[in-house]
C-alpha cells in the first residue's frame, strides 16, 4: 500500500451491475446502450426512454459515436445490456430472414425538419422494395432536393431499422452506404429472398 | 457546458479506485451501498458539472460525503474531509481488501490520517487541516494508524 503507484485494479462488476438497476429505476438513464453481433460485425445500439435514437454500423468508431451522444443528448450514457434486449431480438430476427418489420419504438431526436420527413419516409419503404433518392425527395415534401435527400440516407443515425439501403440510384446504381456498398448488396440480397 | 464524457467512462475508469476508498473509509460492508450512492449522486449532477478536468477527484470527493453520511447513521465520528485536495493522486490494489478492512478497524483519527494520506494523498499539513488538529498530531495520528496496521497485517 503506497499513496504514488497507480495500479489499475479489476472493476466491481456486481456494484457496477446493481448501479445500473438503480439508474434505470430512477430514470437517470438518459441513454443507454449495447453491442449486438451480425453477419456484418459488431453493432451500437444507443436508446433513450422514448426507443432506439442511433444504431452504430461496424466500420464506426463506438468511442466517437458514444461521445457524439453525450454531447448531443445527455451526458448520462451507460452501457445497459440487457436494456436493449428487444431491439438485439429483432435485428436477430432481420439477418435470419425472420423478420420483415421492426415494431421497436424509435426516439428521432437526431432528425429534424426535410431530414426527418426524408427518414420517417424511408422507415415507410417496405421490406423487399426500393425507391430512388428522387422519390425520397418527393415525399419529403421538395422534389429537387435530391442531394438532401442523400445525405438523409448517408447521415442517418439508425441505419438497418430505418432502411435506406432501400434507396437506391434513379438509373439503377446502388448509390452509397454508410457502412459500405458491399453491405447494401447484401441487405438487398437478403430482402430478395423469398 | 463543457464537454462531459460519457458517464460510462467514469465507471470505467474510476470504479476500483472510488470503491477501494470506500473500503478504507467505511469497511467492506458498508461500501456497497456506499458504493451506490456515490455513483447515483454523481449520475444525478453529472450533466450540470462545469468542470471535466479531474473527474476522478470529483468522484472521491463525493465518495467520502457519502463515507460520513454512512458514520453519521451510524453513529460513529464521521471521517473528517475538509481539504480533500483536488487532484488525487490514488490508485490501491482492490486485491489489499484485507489491508482496507484493517483500516476500517482502526480508531477514528487513525482511520482519517491513514485514508487521507494513502487513498486521497493529502499531505501532512493538509491531513491536519482535515482534521482539524497539529501537523505533528497528524503525523502521530498517522504514524500510530501504520503502526497497528503492521501489527495487524504481521
Amino acid at each position: 500500500m503506497t499513496a504514488t503507484t497507480e495500479k489499475k485494479g479489476p472493476r466491481p462488476e456486481r456494484s457496477i451491475g446493481k448501479l445500473r438497476e438503480r439508474a434505470a429505476a430512477e430514470g437517470l438513464l438518459d441513454v443507454a446502450y449495447a453491442t449486438v453481433d451480425s453477419p456484418f460485425g459488431t453493432l451500437l445500439l444507443a436508446r433513450t426512454p422514448r426507443g432506439l435514437v442511433r444504431l452504430g454500423l461496424p466500420n464506426e468508431d463506438a468511442e466517437e459515436l458514444l461521445a457524439d451522444l453525450a454531447g448531443r443528448i445527455s451526458p448520462r450514457v451507460l452501457e445497459a445490456p440487457a436494456g436493449l434486449d428487444e431491439e438485439r431480438r429483432e435485428l436477430e430476427d432481420y439477418f435470419a430472414g425472420r423478420r420483415h418489420d421492426f415494431e421497436l419504438p424509435i426516439d428521432w431526436q437526431l432528425s429534424h425538419g426535410f431530414l426527418l420527413r426524408a427518414r420517417q419516409g424511408i422507415a415507410a419503404i417496405p421490406y423487399g422494395e426500393t425507391r430512388t433518392y428522387t422519390d425520397l425527395a418527393r415525399s419529403a415534401g421538395n422534389e429537387r432536393a435530391v442531394r438532401a435527400a442523400g445525405s438523409a440516407c448517408s447521415r442517418n443515425p439508425i441505419p438497418l431499422v430505418v432502411p435506406c439501403h432501400r434507396v437506391l440510384r434513379s438509373d439503377g446504381g446502388l448509390g452509397g452506404y454508410a457502412g459500405g456498398l458491399e453491405m447494401k448488396e447484401k441487405l438487398l440480397e437478403l430482402e430478395r429472398k423469398p | 457546458m463543457a464537454e462531459l464524457p460519457p458517464f460510462q467512462t467514469l465507471i470505467d475508469e474510476h470504479a476500483a479506485a472510488v470503491m477501494a476508498v470506500l473500503r478504507g473509509a467505511v469497511g467492506r460492508e458498508g461500501a456497497e451501498d456506499a458504493f451506490q450512492e456515490t455513483f447515483l449522486a454523481a449520475l444525478r449532477a453529472y450533466p450540470d458539472l462545469r468542470d471535466a478536468g479531474n473527474l476522478r477527484g470529483w468522484l472521491v470527493t463525493i465518495a467520502h460525503r457519502k463515507a460520513i453520511d454512512h458514520h453519521r447513521a451510524r453513529g460513529r465520528a464521521p471521517v473528517p474531509v475538509a481539504a480533500v485536495r483536488e487532484e488525487p493522486v490514488f490508485d490501491p490494489d482492490p486485491a489489499d481488501g484485507a489491508v482496507w478492512e484493517a483500516v476500517a478497524a482502526l480508531p477514528p483519527k487513525q482511520r482519517a490520517a491513514v485514508t487521507l494520506r494513502f487513498a486521497s494523498d493529502l499531505p501532512h499539513e493538509e491531513i491536519a487541516e482535515a482534521l482539524g488538529c497539529s501537523p505533528a498530531a497528524a503525523r502521530r495520528s498517522l504514524h500510530e494508524g501504520l503502526k497497528r496496521l503492521r501489527k495487524e497485517m504481521a
